[in-house]
């Protein structure tokens, strides 16, 4: 295993955040997180969905916050140390708050109880597929700008 | 005011998402994200009750869009899906999305059912 996390919200196998001050964490955690949350209410505000519809909001939503979690942690543990706070924020807060798995559980099974099991079999699949690749393709995408720039 | 309760809920949901994880981790020392997974679970397990009861607009508001919504994240489980296979943790890839995806629609279902038995 490397020294990189696994888990972009905390990882005690990185001893600096085993150490983390818990008081300004937790702060910056629940501001990020209320502005994530309030983000992503507007895009589900935006684009409705029926009971029986594709839940695009939820989709889009799911797959950009993943996208930018790529970015983001690629930036913070390979390019440039960050401050303390910037993960806590960004990642855990904004980008956690942001992205949800209860929406996209309870997606599904409103899919199921409005009899459009394929939908919701499709945008059970289709969301993690999507998702793993935008995780992928940002982090890709931020090593190649980094490697370009460095030369 | 629903944005206010959007805000109050994931003021609150994502600060305990990494504490949660923080004392799993404390607990048990492995690289499968078990804090995670259990954050998801059980927000999709509440978001399962507030859906079938179900729950006024303002409850609505603050449990399940701020909450819960703050609480799970698909962010996290999407970055530690493709770290665990950087470190070609094959088994644990696979473990990892099956059983989010297993637990997180079984919990929802779990919700469902207690909201069935307590209204």
């Amino acid at each position: 295993m490397t020294d990189r996390p696994i888990d972009p919200d905390v990882d005690l196998h990185v001893p600096a955040q085993r150490a983390e001050p818990q008081r300004p964490v937790l702060a910056a955690i629940a501001a990020g997180g209320a502005l994530g949350a309030l983000a992503r209410h507007g895009v589900q505000t935006a684009l409705p969905a029926g009971p029986a519809d594709f839940p695009w909001a939820t989709f889009w939503v799911n797959v950009s916050g993943c996208l930018l979690i790529g970015v983001l942690m690629v930036v913070i543990t390979e390019i440039r140390p960050a401050h303390r706070l910037v993960r806590p924020f960004l990642g855990v807060g904004v980008l956690g708050g942001y992205t949800t798995f209860s929406t996209y559980a309870v997606d599904v099974q409103r899919l199921i109880a409005a009899r459009a099991p394929l939908t919701g079999l499709l945008y059970l699949a289709g969301t993690l597929a999507a998702a793993v690749t935008a995780v992928a393709t940002g982090m890709w995408l931020t090593r190649r700008i980094a490697r370009v720039g460095a030369r | 005011m629903t944005l206010l309760l959007i805000v109050a809920g994931a003021a609150v949901g994502a600060p305990l998402r990494y504490l949660a994880d923080r004392a799993v981790q404390a607990r048990y020392d492995t690289v499968f994200p078990w804090g995670t997974l259990l954050v998801n679970v059980l927000g999709s397990l509440l978001l399962g009750f507030l859906a079938a009861v179900p729950a006024g607009d303002g409850v609505m508001a603050l449990a399940g869009v701020g909450f819960c919504g703050a609480l799970t994240t698909y962010s996290t489980f999407g970055y530690e899906t493709v770290r665990l296979l950087e470190e070609g943790a094959r088994f644990h890839v696979v473990a990892n999305v099956a059983i989010s995806v297993l637990a997180g629609l079984g919990a929802a279902y779990c919700g469902l059912a207690l909201a069935q038995v307590f209204t």
